[in-house]
């Protein structure tokens, strides 16, 4: 395998400590190398950025929801495509890319390893083969559990044994990688034409409330040990004075201490924060609960978020919390999908345009950079889009040039039309923080990589990990214009991929060698359990089991991480 | 204003498509560069000055631009599409996505337009001559941004979908319009001078609609508010008007519900409630089947040509298995 020595670029790297000295990194093998030989392929990066390969961790770009998306929204598509490249095949769409484009567009941002985040397990197989079909970064996927009949009467009868069992059953079977929850009962409430708007109300029939739901899966995770924490979406998303609910389920998290032997720090991930962090009680005294959101974060040391950073974009929000999408849709009238996994979760998708000129989509957008600004803890805080329910995964160089840049913040919260009211009714304006590089390389790299359990391998060059390198031609101290930072992180110069070149100049050079993600947790199936699974499959399932698993022919080239028991 | 004057050489093998004939892309263009721009057919790429030859210039700005286009245009699609300003003149006829999401300018089509023309128009004026074909003005396929603004006019008949999802503007079709118009409307103005074919305002929102001619007939989510007063081409004139659709959700203005409208003029002929469907006779009387004992004597006739003669001489339509069953009961 070719060698490779990045020479005079300025390093940030948490996992090292170094930031922003000029240093070299050697590649070797697929591997980040103490020295290599003289043959070594030399890049000269002076004046550059070196970074480890970023790491996405809550993205939704693989799936049956997402290519529903695809199917139902042409206008996204209309003159997006372009043609087949020398390395690249035909790739379109905005908001929601296909395979081909996902894999290419973050790879040119200097992403190498993503993680979709809601994974219906009926459909597991189509996500896969999604994911087969994205090509270049690592892939792995959560499937939900927030919503689940075994996991519901397995709580409600208090046999931990048999959630543990019975997940780790399900992240092999599906090939899964985390315990994701969204929207804790209210899905499968949603069934009943319900909701769970707080952390309370129990979920018709099964008579269990979110609150119990988010303790057990929390006590599963840790109890098993698994690489990442649960990640959780919680209750009554987007709705004005919902940042109680948000503290909440947080609460629950409080106080218990991480299990794990991946180097993990948190016990629970929350995701997209910026639509949980609301106040006010209507959309018309709408405003930024931000502060409280952040101030409980900055204290509780157990857990990680991530912003979910609206860029007011026309974008397509999709999600399996069900009920929000239907309310959506009677707020913006546009097209509604809809479906109901079975025993398992639901989902919706509606069309979004977060207009900058609407008072309610401008404190969004504000309330998406305060939580990054007000949180302390950048190892601890990731940026994402939710993509693309806040906008497009595309954007990350734009929030990094908000987060980066007063004067680019200012300027925006200027340009709104309602400037004045979005003014009084976030922090934004007061906070003048500008993010530095290192925070940067913490908020996409160390950080995610961190909270996956995969710190070992990705987010950091240090010997041994991956060679996972974006190199990306800008120098912190020589910012002159924000609109730089934008530009340099949206083609990076050169990103490596497990020591193979597949970006060069902006320009896709190489398909790489992608992996697929997945837990084996190894705690053995119990008796109990696999007489529940072929119970549920003959009464309630529309499909057999013997068509439920992902084959090994679905993961061609898995990557298995194995938790020691 | 300067004109630049293209004619189509011959007709091309498959579809032209040209987006790049507008007032925008040519202005400030001398011809030579004009015909240098690329055009598509199929999956290849060629120049303009392949297929057409390309005289005169274009203006400094697109609004000092005009564009005639001669010769056998039939199979040319997207001419002024995303045009902003200038005018464009087509002397025959265009196809497909003319005038797509126009902007500002005119655009003048002395023939006739196929699908898709102007839709998701925000501006401008575009004017057909003869008749155009599904979707005039209606929102891009998945899209809910139809005709948004500026003013379509078509001197014949337009086909299906027209309108769809229509926000704003004004579409006046001389002649006839196909089904469904102005589905999903929630603004704008639509005027048939003709008849309309019917599933006219399906699922609109808000805008109004005046069929001059005929409704063949009425939505059932509609109903009939009585007459009132407006005002068209300058004249007031008193409308019967129906309102809906009522399967619909409904703005309100100043406390009174906003709903779409459909105008027809008080003193046309009543819109005639459709021949009522009289269930046609299935069976033949004694005397009947004797007509057909005798027409197939000594014959052995197929169930298709017993059939036919059935319906031509005493108008009864026959399932073909009853007609089976006849033959074999008069062979007995």
């Amino acid at each position: 395998m070719s060698e490779y020595i990045i020479k005079n670029g300025k390093v940030y790297d948490p996992k090292t400590g170094i930031k922003g000295d000029v240093s070299d990194v050697c590649i070797k093998d697929g591997k980040i190398a103490e020295k290599v030989s003289s043959k070594a392929k030399v890049i000269d990066a002076k004046g550059m950025t070196v970074m480890a390969g970023a790491v996405e961790v809550h993205a939704h770009v693989a799936g049956p929801k997402v290519n529903e998306g695809r199917n139902y929204r042409p206008e996204d598509k209309l003159f997006t495509y372009k043609p087949t490249g020398k390395n690249t095949r035909m790739a379109g769409c905005f908001s929601i890319p296909t395979t081909f484009k996902t894999g290419y567009e973050y790879a040119r941002m200097g992403y190498t390893t993503v993680m979709e985040a809601a994974m219906p397990p009926l459909y597991a197989r189509h996500v896969h083969e999604e994911i087969k079909d994205t090509p270049i970064v690592d892939e792995g996927a959560f499937p939900v559990f927030g919503n689940n009949w075994f996991v519901f009467e397995y709580l409600k009868n208090d046999e931990m044994d048999n959630v543990c069992a019975y997940i780790s059953w399900l992240l092999r079977t599906t090939k899964g990688y985390a315990i994701k929850i969204v929207n804790p009962g209210g899905s499968e409430a949603w069934g009943w034409g319900e909701n769970c708007t707080t952390v309370n109300d129990p979920v018709p029939y099964f008579d269990i409330t979110p609150a119990e739901i988010v303790k057990g899966l929390l006590t599963a995770n840790e109890k098993m040990g698994l690489p990442h924490s649960i990640h959780i979406h919680s209750n009554n998303l987007g709705n004005p004075g919902n940042y109680e609910t948000t503290l909440d389920t947080l609460k629950i998290a409080e106080g218990v201490k991480p299990n794990n032997k991946f180097g993990r720090e948190q016990v629970l991930h929350h995701t997209h924060v910026q639509f949980h962090s609301y106040k006010g009680d209507s959309w018309a005294n709408f405003e930024s609960g931000s502060k409280e959101i952040a101030d409980y974060f900055n204290k509780n040391k157990n857990m990680t978020m991530d912003l979910g950073c609206v860029t007011l974009d026309e974008t397509t929000t999709m999600t399996a919390d069900g009920p929000f999408e239907h309310h959506l849709t009677s707020l913006n009238h546009l097209k509604w999908a809809n479906v109901d996994v079975e025993l398992e979760t639901s989902s919706g998708i509606v069309p979004y345009v977060y207009d900058p000129n609407i008072k309610v989509c401008a404190i969004q957008w504000c309330i998406g950079l305060e939580l990054g600004l007000l949180a302390k803890d950048p190892m601890r805080t990731f940026i994402t889009t939710d993509h693309p329910n806040a906008g497009p995964f595309t954007r990350y160089p734009r929030i990094m040039k908000w987060l980066m840049s007063d004067k680019a913040r200012q300027d925006m919260l200027k340009g709104f039309k309602n400037s004045d009211k979005v003014i009084a009714a976030t922090n934004l304006a007061s906070i003048d923080r500008e993010l530095t590089m290192f925070e940067i390389a913490q908020m996409t790299r160390a950080g995610p990589a961190r909270s996956l359990g995969l710190y070992n391998i990705f987010g950091g060059l240090a010997p041994g990990m991956d060679a996972d390198v974006a190199i990306f031609n800008i120098d912190e101290d020589k910012v002159k214009d924000p609109e730089d930072i934008e530009k340099a992180f949206s083609a990076a110069s050169y990103v490596f991929k497990t020591g193979t070149m597949v970006v060069e100049n902006g320009e896709v050079i190489s398909n790489g060698n992608k992996r697929t993600l997945w837990v084996d947790a190894k705690i053995p199936m119990n008796k109990q359990v696999e007489r529940d699974v072929q119970m549920k499959f003959l009464k309630f399932y529309s499909m057999n089991l013997n068509n439920y698993e992902v084959s090994n022919h679905y993961v061609p080239n898995p990557y298995v991480i194995e938790v020691e028991n | 204003m300067d004109i630049v004057k293209l004619t189509l050489n011959k007709v091309p093998e498959l579809f032209l498509e040209a987006e790049n004939i507008t007032p925008d892309q040519f202005a400030g263009k001398n011809a030579q560069q004009i015909g240098e721009l690329h055009v598509y057919m199929g999956n290849q790429t060629a120049k303009i000055s392949d297929y057409f030859k390309v005289e005169g210039k274009g203006g400094a700005t697109a609004a000092d631009t005009r564009i005639v286009i001669s010769g056998p245009t039939d199979k040319v699609k997207y001419i002024g599409m995303k045009m902003t300003a200038g005018e464009i003149e087509v002397q025959g006829n265009a196809d497909m996505y003319t005038a797509a999401w126009m902007a500002g300018g005119k655009i003048h089509v002395k023939g006739n337009v196929d699908s898709f023309c102007a839709i998701g128009m925000t501006g401008g004026e575009f004017i057909v001559d003869g008749n155009a074909k599904n979707y005039l003005g209606a929102s891009y396929r998945g899209d809910w941004r139809g005709m948004q603004g500026g003013k379509i006019t078509v001197k014949g008949n337009a086909g299906s979908d027209t309108a769809t999802f229509m926000n704003g503007g004004t579409i006046d079709i001389g002649g006839d319009v196909d089904v469904h118009l102005g589905t999903h409307a929630e603004g704008g103005k639509i005027i048939v001078r003709g008849n309309a074919k019917g599933r006219v305002g399906g699922q609109m929102v808000k805008g109004d609609i005046f069929v001059l001619g005929q409704v063949e007939r009425m939505m059932p989510t509609y109903v009939y508010k009585g007459e009132e007063e407006a005002e068209l081409d300058g004249k007031k004139q008193v409308f019967k008007v129906w309102i809906g659709d009522m399967g619909e959700r409904h703005g309100k203005r100043k406390g009174e519900i906003i709903y779409g409208k459909i105008y027809i003029p008080s003193g046309s002929v009543e819109a005639e409630t459709p021949a009522a469907q009289v269930a046609k006779k299935k069976k033949l009387t004694e005397k009947q089947l004797e007509k057909v004992k005798e027409a197939f004597k000594d014959q052995e006739p197929t169930v298709q040509q017993v059939r036919t003669y059935i319906f031509d001489s005493f108008d009864v339509d026959m399932k073909p298995m009853q007609v089976s069953r006849l033959i074999e009961g008069l062979k007995r």
